[in-house]
């Protein structure tokens, strides 16, 4: 498969982005940016919605005072987590979130989670991870955050499976009672719901990851002596599949009763995503560089919805973890890493595709040019893991479309 | 350091976006990493833009900080220059740019392009997003006029010089951008406005307008500064060094608006202004009977400068509202804002911190809130209506029909949007005097056969009552089953007020037990 590698403008969100659904995983934790008025509008415009007085995450916004070093800025950050601590009794986990400009002038907060702990004696932990838009794209963030997690995971020697990524609380549920039909178990969880009960991991403990961003958490794990499980993504049918296949074979589980459980599952999905396919078949598909979902949900589109790829472009392309999904995309496959917007639209606009998956910022001029297109944002909002949600993802695609060819005007 | 939760307002780069976006054949050039290109989603999806925006990111990442950061501006505006073949073109950083201090203005100047290029110098950790505006509109008139400036001690000009060239008064309005409140619409009223007067409108800036328009600035009479959050510097500057009449009224409301047609006869000397008899059905609808009820109704403001001083005025003046809280974020206009509210006999809230705001606001106990849409979210969770009157603001602050807040048109959209918001808090005199009627006790079907959406244990309405009005209950306060059986009665849309009054009442009074007669005390003594 040859890859395109790009660099140019990127139009992609930076790490900063994860905190929107982070913050919803673990209510209990908070995340300070220590960063610009850009970072905090930033994630105020990822958001979207504002209604909470006080959310569980904010940013202290760097003024000229610190840059110009009038002010200590580590004194004045750790008044602003001591007024913010004082506030939220609540908190457990602050995590301190590095951004451009923080790194930019050096300010260490790697040293300041250490000062703040000690201070804190335990109340509250306190973490740091970097989201900076110099080091990060959206998704990113997460793999920091939780990676920044691992260190700080109790040891243990018995045997588990650990699901590491974000995973829409319903679809967490579901897949819980899966592995217990399967006979697998016990299965922990990294984010935890509650930030204080971290996972164990050690040398029995086997990671499965439920996204392919999470590069860096994953060799974290693995030198902390997990086991790595390879496997397609559980998107869609397969992907799913698969993926409660690779656990089930790493846990002795013995292929008849896998099938017995996945089976009727993987039947229903089938069958809910078939009036989708009937929309998408045929139809052809642009993934623009966004979450590194792209491989993942191409795969997907491709062979359980019969969509023609035109090209997946994906903000960063690790080979090791995409691995399995490059072994199912077509070898012929238009697949582009980084990105140069400019040339990147040109594409577009000259393979016209029935369908471009983009960031918010293109959407809608897309749409004026007369191609359909789909949010990649509400892909990391929406619960569309597992097979049971396979039908739902499909739908995301789907709606688009039936949309235009819904409206008529004349 | 200052911990912010939510903002009024971006970044000053994102302000000289909204001029880039507002016109055409400006090109901008930013300096930034890739994360800040959020910002386009402000236009493709907040005002819901068919283009994007016409900006350039650098997108810089931390690999090229050791290397040559300056050479990536310089491909990034040679390659922008040449895809998007600007008539200007706009050079700044953002926040990290402005710390790696490569002077990307400076290497566009030396590029030797042939084209008008404009240095952005916007302090990002002391200003803000509508200061970032206002600077970049200055910064581009002025590039693009210095060459016209007439001499210095050469005369003013004379704003009533149509006459001896005989043609009509013209005039220009500054300051309409993308992602200010309404503008789209409040320039065609404006236009209307000059045009009942005889007077041409020249060019509108920045909105709609390319570099060209603004060489063709000084050829106006006069520069009228429609929003002063954007251009007022541009207007003073003008007025300095082209000795361009400025007028500073701003049409938003009746009085406004006959103040705004004065002034421009003053300033442009023209002979008697034409009255407009029935220009706006808003007085007369505030004059009407059925508005009687909004009378003294508590409103609390909050907005930027120009839509919170209007606000006040409209609101005291021409609705008869009581104004119980005046306030802006918009520093830079603070003492305008604390004129006005002086004028009520209120003490100006200047703050972004919404919080503070968010408390003003239950402090004040407001029956309607005017605001931006942060004030719309707190507004939410205080139980309180509220009407949009101000940026920052949300999809649906962008109608698809035409709502302008300028003129007399838009003095009936204001008489609309902020009355029905209370009206939907109910018609207060109809539900007082038909309460006992069996179609406003709850558990009522109503005429389209759904259930109201009341809650039908009246012990878990009182509650469900008492959590949406915010007050936990007060321990020593306790309802006796006569006053809850009232309570219940009355409908679920005023219960949690009435029931917040009655508790108020009571303790004020150290009542502890409180009956159906404490409730109609209370009821009769709120409502004198
Ligand atoms: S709650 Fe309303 S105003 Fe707030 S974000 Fe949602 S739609 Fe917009
Ligand atoms: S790219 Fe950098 S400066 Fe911009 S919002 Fe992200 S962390 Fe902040």
């Amino acid at each position: 498969m040859e890859i395109l590698k790009e660099s140019g403008q990127r139009e992609v969100f930076c790490g900063l982005t994860s905190i929107v659904w982070l913050h919803r995983r673990m209510p209990d934790a908070f995340f300070l940016v220590v960063g610009s008025r850009t970072c905090a509008h930033l994630i105020q415009s990822a958001a979207g919605v504002m209604i909470f007085a006080e959310p569980r995450f904010g940013t202290a916004i760097l003024g000229e005072r610190d840059l110009a070093g009038m002010a200590d800025a580590n004194e004045e950050l750790d008044r602003v987590v001591t007024d913010l601590l004082g506030r939220r009794p609540e908190i457990r986990t602050l995590f301190l979130v590095g951004s451009c400009p923080s790194e930019v002038i050096k300010l260490d907060l790697a040293k300041a989670a250490e000062r703040l702990n000690n201070q804190l004696q335990g109340r509250v932990r306190v973490v740091n991870y970097s989201g900076s838009g110099i080091e990060t794209t959206f998704t990113q963030g997460e793999d920091n955050a939780l990676s920044a997690l691992v260190p700080l995971l109790p040891a243990t020697e018995a045997p588990q499976l650990l699901l590491v990524g974000t995973l829409a609380d319903g679809v967490e549920e579901r897949f819980l009672t899966l592995f217990e039909r399967l006979g697998i178990g016990p299965v922990a969880s990294l984010p935890p719901r509650r930030s204080t009960e971290l996972p164990a991991v050690g040398a029995n403990t086997k990671v499965l990851l439920t996204q392919p961003f999470l590069g860096t958490t994953a060799r974290a794990l693995q030198a902390r002596g997990a086991e790595l499980l390879s496997s397609p993504y559980p998107l869609g049918v397969e992907g799913s599949r698969r993926w409660f296949e690779a656990a089930a074979a790493a846990f002795g589980v013995t292929p008849l009763h896998c099938a017995s459980i996945l089976n009727p599952l993987a039947e229903r999905g089938r069958a809910a995503v078939e009036p989708h396919r009937r929309e998408l078949e045929g139809k052809r598909l642009f993934l623009l560089p966004d979450s590194q979902m792209e491989l993942a949900l191409g795969r997907f589109l491709h062979r359980e919805c019969g969509m023609e790829l035109v090209e997946v472009g994906t903000p960063y392309l690790d080979r090791q973890l995409q691995e399995q999904e490059l072994a199912l995309l077509p070898a012929d496959l238009q697949l582009s890493e980084g990105q140069h917007v400019e040339q990147q639209l040109e594409r577009v606009r000259a393979s016209r595709p029935d369908l471009v998956v983009c960031g918010m910022g293109l959407a809608n001029p897309l749409e004026a040019e007369g191609i359909a297109t789909k949010w990649s944002i509400e892909l990391v909002f929406s619960p569309i893991h597992g097979c049971d949600q396979a039908g739902d993802l499909a739908e995301l695609f789907a709606r688009p479309l039936r949309r235009r060819t819904a409206l008529a005007f004349a | 350091m200052e911990l912010t939760l939510w903002t009024y307002e971006g970044p000053p780069h994102v302000g000289a976006m909204r001029i880039a976006a507002s016109m055409e054949g400006v090109h901008y050039v930013l300096h930034a990493p890739q994360g800040d290109t959020y910002a386009d989603l402000l236009f493709t999806m907040i005002e819901r833009r068919d283009q994007r925006p016409p900006v350039t990111y650098t997108t810089f990442q931390a690999r090229d900080l050791g290397g040559d950061t300056a050479e990536l501006v310089k491909r990034s505006i040679a390659d922008a220059v040449d895809r998007f073949q600007p008539q200007a073109l706009l050079v700044g950083e953002s926040c990290t740019a402005e710390l790696i201090q490569d002077q990307p203005g400076a290497l566009a100047q030396g590029m030797g392009l042939e084209l008008p290029v404009v240095n952005l110098e916007l302090p990002a950790y002391s200003k803000k997003e509508n200061w970032g505006a206002a600077e970049t509109l200055y910064q581009l008139i002025r590039g693009l006029l210095k060459h016209q400036m007439p001499e210095a001690g050469s005369s003013k000009a004379d704003p009533a010089r149509w006459r001896q060239e005989g043609r009509r008064p013209r005039v220009n309005l500054l300051g309409p951008s993308l992602l200010g409140f309404r503008c789209r619409d409040d320039i065609r009223e404006v236009r209307l406005l000059l045009e009942e007067l005889g007077i041409d409108t020249h060019v509108v800036a920045p909105l709609g307008a390319t570099p060209a328009d603004l060489l063709r600035i000084p050829e106006a009479d006069a520069n009228v500064c429609l929003y002063p959050e954007v251009a007022e510097s541009s207007c003073r500057w003008l007025e300095r060094q082209f000795g361009m009449a400025m007028v500073t009224s701003v049409p938003i409301g009746i009085a406004a608006t006959q103040r705004f047609r004065q002034e421009l006869q003053q300033v442009l000397q023209l002979d008697a202004i034409p009255e407009v008899a029935d220009a706006s059905r808003m007085p007369w609808y505030s004059r009407s009977v059925d508005s009687t009820y909004l009378t003294g109704k508590r409103v609390f403001i909050f907005a930027d400068a120009t839509h919170a001083i209007a606000a006040a005025r409209i609101a005291s003046a021409e609705l008869g509202f009581k104004v119980v809280g005046l306030g802006s974020y918009s520093r830079e206009q603070a003492r305008a804002v604390r004129a006005a509210a002086q004028e009520l006999g209120l003490e100006a809230l200047i703050s972004d911190n919404y919080l503070e705001v968010e408390a003003a606001m239950a402090a004040a106990a407001p029956e309607l809130v005017l605001g931006t849409q942060m004030e719309r979210h707190s507004a939410k969770r205080l139980g309180i209506p509220c009407a949009v009157i101000s940026a920052p603001l949300h999809v649906q602050d962008v109608p698809a029909r035409y709502a302008p807040q300028m003129g007399w048109e838009g003095a009936n959209v204001i008489f609309d949007s902020w009355v029905h918001p209370l009206m939907m808090g109910l018609e207060e005199h109809l539900i007082g005097m038909f309460r006992h009627d069996f179609e406003f006790v709850e558990g009522h079907m109503s005429h389209k056969g759904e259930k109201p959406p009341a809650p039908t244990d009246t012990n878990e309405a009182i509650e469900a009552a008492a959590a949406a009005s915010g007050i936990a209950e007060a321990e020593v306060l306790s309802w006796t089953d006569s006053g809850r059986a009232e309570l219940g009665r009355i409908p679920f849309f005023v219960r949690g007020k009435v029931k917040r009054n009655t508790e108020t009442y009571a303790q004020e009074r150290g009542i502890h037990a409180i009956t159906d007669e404490v409730l109609y005390e209370a009821k009769a003594h709120f409502s004198r």
